[in-house]
């Protein structure tokens, strides 16, 4: 296993756009390889030296065998691990937007905040933010419907609104709270929310799952009562208490498949 | 090398020019300031550009005839779609613009992917003439091509009025004020009465079902525009686009259509110097149906649906006035854009995609949905084989066109794929292991052993869509007087193998050269130079007392508009390098009354 650290030299500006930042793209490079790659700042091209220190302990065997480390402040580094397909990247602070947008396997696991657009259109792999993160997570992303497919997303913190937006397969878990729109036009896959949910919870939805453990503020109206259950399980997880269960969204289509539990006041 | 502009030398290759019947003969080409010549003196010759096109294939520039390139529903599909923007993007050269877009491409990006694949000539598919400014300025900024637009007229207020009464000479008078008005090259007719009735959420079914208010029949309107069109000598025949389009079945009403003008004489009145060519480079058709793909449906439902192509190719096979273009489906994602509303909604019903719709006042209406075609789908498998069957079935390719209606049934960077299942019938069963069943089992296609020779695919992509639209004058061959626009393909005709169709498919995406006017504009698919293409339209002129009387018409109704009658036309700062083609000038049209 070669592990490869990057430290943040200063506060960045313009936003960068990392997708280089890959165990695909480090895989097999050394140092100064590895610091020439490039990536986009604004309408230049710059190398990774221009913003990060670099440390290798050597040039991996693989993408697998590759292990990213990232320090400082990243919340302006976007796209990192955009599309990886295996080993992991660890990132020590907040992350910038579009973090493991595509990914296909291996795992980023993140100690700060995450922006917007985390694990946007994700087909594999794990997501694991420990912080809050911004909206659109494992959503599709501008004008498409089809949103994450695989893979898993956990955020210990809150998330903002649409997440899961057009979700397609894989599951979503949040630990705590999200915002509006959760779930919107999903058509597969699972998504669970420990905490509340403000309002248009599966908007549109035609297929998959729901969980919501606490409030939904103010739920869609397309959603009819199907029935309550005790300790209802979401896919492989085990839910306690009662819960309400509702079929949706009937807004978009007469022949809905969404499910949606809502934890009984 | 090359300090006369313009002027080449393409030396040995072999040649495949339809009108003048040289099938793959070993030819030089001469071309002198932007035109072909028959030869070039030997001072000349000193300061040309040479080619060496030795064991390559020469043919003259592309022509797509059918395209929907440039005005508002384009536009429309492109900014409903941001989701094929961000994955098909093209960086900045020192030479060339950026641009995105993979079904709706930007229009930069569309024409230096036209011109990379061996396009020089393209023909936007239909312009409301109140979004005539916006078709040119979009055509005004496409680089390299040249371009015109088709009018919308099928469901034209004045038009239903005026055949209606049946006053096929103030029709004609409005044709013409129309053309010249806003630049427009020739008309055409989308869904004739229906798109009309789509305003109270209903279209026409039957030929001979008149609309609401206006009381005309689609048979009216196809026999009337075909008439004015033929009355004026406009360069191009009535281009149609049938009513019941996308509908189950629809085969019959596209036939019955076709018949409509059957005994017409084409006439085409254009006073344009002629490219010398063997053949006539003169259109025989009196209508040209658009995208025959979508109207050659058989079955009554989409569970019984099958091809209804063998049906409809039955009857053009019997006759000479009909040319077609395929609008064939070669699978992926497509933006399906028309004028015809009510198609529209039926495919929003049927995929519940996000889905467009507007009324252009007293004109005619459009609808933009995106699709993808799968192999996996039994529909879109019988679409894939009535798109080759159409091309396949009708005998004489001087009946047709090949076209993927871009980009509603696919989008013309896929014509090589076409090409190549067009060429070679072990293309076709390849793919037809990987569709679903019905692709064959619900249509003649697996049954066809025909394949395109290099000269029938000269005749279907340059050849005809020129003659057709009556741009063969300059365009589609490479006589003495033909513009200099030439496609050199890596192509050794000795040595094709149809049937290694990764390598004809590859070939044919990225020819060695682009020629346009005599200079390179793209090598091996890569852009070397970037000049401004032409706009054509036809200038129709009719008695001045006939087109007083009409113009008074016009002014009257001029009310239901939201726009003012001076703001009505487009100027002629619109046009970059317009050429204005002069039909049925005063002279003549004084003495026919």
């Amino acid at each position: 296993m070669a592990e490869i650290i990057l430290k943040i030299r200063e506060k960045i500006g313009i936003m960068v756009e990392a997708e280089a930042i890959s165990p695909e793209s480090f895989a097999g490079k050394g140092k100064e390889e590895i610091e020439a790659l490039l990536v986009w700042q604004g309408p230049e091209k710059l190398p990774l030296s221009r913003f990060f220190d670099v440390e290798a302990s050597g040039p991996s065997a693989s993408p697998e065998e590759t292990r990213i480390i990232m320090q400082g402040d990243l919340s302006r580094v976007k796209r990192i691990g955009e599309g990886m397909k295996a080993g992991s990247i660890e990132i020590d602070g907040p992350a910038g937007m579009h973090l493991g947008a595509e990914m296909v396997g291996g795992s980023i696991l993140v100690k700060g905040n995450a922006g917007s657009w985390s694990g946007r259109e994700m087909k594999g792999g794990l997501l694991h933010i420990k912080g809050n993160c911004g909206d659109h997570v494992g959503s599709a992303y501008r004008g498409s419907w089809r949103g994450m497919t695989g893979g898993q997303i956990i955020v210990d913190g809150n998330a903002r609104s649409q997440l899961g937006g057009g979700l397609a397969g894989g599951q979503i878990t949040v630990e705590g709270d999200v915002e509006n729109f959760c779930g919107i036009r999903q058509s597969g896959g699972k998504i669970l929310v420990r905490g509340s949910a403000v309002r248009g919870v599966g908007a549109e939805m035609n297929g998959g799952a729901i969980a919501v453990c606490k409030d939904i503020l103010q739920p869609s109206p397309g959603f009819v009562e199907t029935g309550r259950e005790e300790d209802p399980k979401l896919g492989e997880v085990q839910l306690e208490g009662r819960f309400v269960k509702y079929a949706g969204d009937y807004a978009l289509s007469k022949n809905a498949k969404g499910t949606l539990y809502c934890r009984e006041v | 090398m090359a300090a006369l502009t313009g002027t080449a030398i393409i030396r040995n290759g072999s040649v495949f020019d339809p009108l003048n019947g040289i099938n793959g003969d070993k030819k030089d080409i001469f071309i002198r300031e932007g035109k072909v010549v028959p030869s070039l003196s030997s001072a000349e010759q000193k300061d040309s550009l040479v080619i060496d096109a030795r064991g390559k294939t020469v043919m003259p520039g592309g022509v797509d005839s059918h395209s929907h390139v440039a005005g508002t529903k384009v536009n429309a599909g492109r900014l409903m779609r941001p989701e094929d923007h961000y994955k098909s993007v093209r960086a900045r050269t020192a030479l060339t613009h950026s641009g995105s877009g993979y079904t709706v491409p930007s229009v930069y990006k569309q024409g230096y992917d036209y011109a990379a694949m061996g396009y020089t000539t393209v023909f936007e598919a239909a312009m409301p003439p109140l979004e005539a400014r916006h078709t040119h300025e979009e055509m005004r900024a496409t680089p390299i091509l040249d371009m015109g637009a088709y009018m919308v007229l099928g469901n034209n207020w004045f038009i239903m009025r005026y055949l209606k009464e049946g006053d096929i000479e103030k029709a004609a008078a409005y044709t013409s004020w129309m053309l010249r008005t806003h630049k427009g090259y020739g008309i055409k007719c989308v869904n004739p009465a229906g798109v009309e009735n789509w305003g109270w959420a209903r279209n026409v079914s039957g030929l001979d079902e008149p609309n609401i208010h206006f009381e005309v029949t689609p048979r009216e309107l196809i026999r009337g525009l075909a008439e004015v069109n033929e009355m004026l000598g406009l360069p191009m025949s009535l281009h149609l686009h049938a009513n019941n389009l996308g509908h189950p079945g629809n085969w019959e009403i596209a036939r019955d259509s076709l018949m409509i003008t059957s005994g017409m004489e084409a006439r085409n009145k254009s006073q344009l110097e002629w490219g010398e060519t063997q053949k006539s480079a003169r259109r025989r058709q009196t209508v040209y149906l658009a995208h025959a793909q979508f109207s050659a449906y058989g079955g009554t439902s989409w569970r019984d649906f099958c091809s209804g192509a063998a049906d409809l190719a039955k009857y053009i096979n019997q006759v000479d006035d009909v040319v077609i273009d395929s609008g064939s489906v070669p699978f992926g994602p497509a933006t399906t854009m028309t004028g015809d509303g009510p198609a529209q909604h039926d495919l929003y019903m049927i995929t519940g995609q996000k889905w467009s719709n507007t009324d252009v006042e007293l004109e005619c209406g459009s609808g933009v949905l995106p699709l993808v075609y799968m192999k996996s789908s039994p529909v879109h498998s019988v679409q894939w084989a009535i798109g080759l069957e159409v091309m396949l079935l009708i005998d004489d390719p001087w009946k047709t066109i090949m076209t993927t209606d871009h980009p509603n049934g696919g989008i013309f960077t896929q014509y090589p794929q076409l090409l190549t299942w067009l060429m070679s019938k072990k293309a076709r069963d390849d793919t037809a292991k990987e569709c679903h069943k019905w692709a064959y089992d619900k249509s003649t296609l697996g049954g066809v052993d025909r394949e395109l020779s290099l000269y029938e695919m000269a005749i279907v992509t340059r050849a005809n869509p020129a003659r057709t639209i009556g741009m063969a004058y300059r365009k589609g061959h490479l006589g003495a007087g033909a513009d200099g626009d030439v496609t050199i393909y890596d192509i050794d005709p000795a040595n094709l193998n149809p049937n290694d169709t990764s390598a004809l498919t590859a070939k044919l995406a990225r020819p060695g050269y682009t020629i346009k006017d005599g200079r390179i504009v793209a090598r091996q698919g890569e852009i070397v130079s970037v000049p401004d293409g032409r706009r054509f339209y036809c200038q129709p002129y009719v008695d001045e007392d006939l087109e007083k009387d009409m113009l008074k018409d016009v002014k009257d109704w001029f009310k239901y508009y939201t726009v003012g009658f001076a703001n009505y036309p487009v100027p002629d700062k619109y046009l970059k390098n317009p050429v204005a083609i002069p039909v049925n000038q005063p002279l003549e049209a004084v003495m026919r009354r």
